[in-house]
């Protein structure tokens, strides 16, 4: 496998051919935010937040899903980027009902996370306050579609790592959501194997524990690594 | 040296943040001197003065009484701060926005009522149609999210304000 050099944000640096413009920031401590993006998961390129710009390139590039080339230039920082990427937050906070204050993962949201470290600290957009429902039919585990941000990481590590695939997306636009089943009540699904992966990678508090109060919802994902890794091996 | 005139206003909210103000405890005392409180739920002036330098919003816009007091404030106001999540993004009294004014109504005033429901015609403003923040209504200078914003938060921002600079808090949104 031959190695391929190019530049962010004027650093010189050298990744594998196979690797994309995240990873190789990543190594090479170069912030980049992401929200769809975990490690070990497929890449899917839904929520934009990790868009690049690249040197005589007209378009932004998602660096999650773009491989390196030879002599890129990559920018990860420009004031156009941070405009988009507020714009995103502002728009994922004002598209569902969030309602931080009284969340269980108030604290611990990557979503909150990231409008933090990106500096939004109000959204222009109005608020949709659409009507959403939640789901409690499992006797574990909820799904609050208000805090849903259609990133689909419960959809992939049910299919990719546990292989259950109860998870799904229905609708179109402004009308997705994730199901489980056809669309059935998470608690009388035939498929889920109630492992719980679901929880915990889910970035919001979309997806919980019962009996967790507000900010108490606290996310381990260290088994995600692991596994992929170990699938590889095996 | 002049004292800088501030006003605090409670729309809807829970009197949270006016808590949170007041729990920089012995940090009032270095504040005073250098604040004149002419209007708050704090204070007993009944008008809100011609100008005042500073105005921290509690809560958000709900109520016709909400909107026609945000937007004299808002031309009597030099800097305007959006203080806490409920002048900030809506908050909690936002999670009516759902549902229709009359469904909120038809819920609070005779469903979850068993003695004598009715709604009230006197006295309480009319609900508006949306529960909106601050912002969304009337320009604003400064934004201090939080549920209720930490006291030290309202500290920094404050002291930052009277020493003439715009506050750059990094607090958690949302």
């Amino acid at each position: 496998m031959s190695v391929k050099t190019l530049k962010i944000n004027d650093q010189d640096v050298s990744a594998r051919e196979d690797e994309t413009i995240l990873e190789i920031a990543h190594e090479n401590n170069i912030f980049i935010p992401t929200l769809c993006y975990l490690e070990g998961l497929s890449v899917v390129g839904a929520c934009r937040l990790c868009l690049v710009e690249v040197k005589g390139s007209p378009k932004l590039h998602p660096a999650c899903a773009t491989q390196v080339q030879e002599g890129m230039e990559v920018f990860t920082n420009t004031e156009r980027l941070q405009k988009y990427r507020r714009m995103i937050i502002e728009l994922l906070f004002t598209e569902g009902n969030h309602i931080c204050a009284v969340c269980v993962s108030n604290g611990r949201c990557d979503l909150q996370y990231m409008a933090q470290r990106l500096g939004v600290d109000h959204s222009l957009f109005d608020y949709r306050s659409p009507y959403k429902t939640v789901d409690a039919s499992h006797y574990r585990f909820g799904v609050d579609h208000n805090r849903c941000i259609l990133c689909t990481r419960c959809v992939r590590v049910c299919d990719e790592i546990e292989g259950a695939h109860t998870w799904d997306v229905k609708g179109r636009g402004i009308d997705s959501h994730v199901i489980t089943d056809l669309d059935t009540p998470w608690g009388s699904s035939e498929t889920c194997t109630s492992c719980g992966k679901c929880i915990q990678v889910c970035p919001t508090g979309a997806l919980f524990k019962k009996s967790k109060a507000v900010g108490e919802m606290e996310k381990e994902r260290e088994f995600l690594p692991y596994l992929k890794t170990m699938r590889e091996v095996r | 040296m002049r004292k800088v005139s501030m006003a605090t206003v409670w729309l809807d909210g829970c009197s949270g943040c006016h808590m949170s103000f007041l729990d920089i405890d012995e940090a009032l005392l270095q504040l005073a001197p250098r604040i004149d409180l002419v209007y708050s739920p704090l204070v007993d002036a009944k008008t809100f003065p011609e100008m005042a330098d500073v105005t921290l919003i509690e809560g958000a816009v709900s109520s016709e009484h909400d909107l026609e007091k945000i937007k004299h404030v808002r031309a009597h106001t030099r800097v305007l701060v959006s203080l806490g999540d409920c002048a900030v993004t809506g908050n909690v009294p936002s999670m009516r926005n759902p549902f229709s004014v009359q469904d909120v109504v038809q819920r609070a005033y005779f469903e979850n009522v068993s003695n004598n429901p009715q709604q009230p015609q006197e006295a309480v403003p009319g609900l508006l149609s949306r529960v909106r923040p601050v912002h969304h209504i009337v320009p604003v200078d400064v934004f201090i999210p939080g549920c209720p914003p930490s006291a030290q938060a309202i500290l920094q921002a404050l002291t930052d304000l009277l020493d003439g600079k715009l506050p750059e808090l990094n607090a958690r949104f949302g």
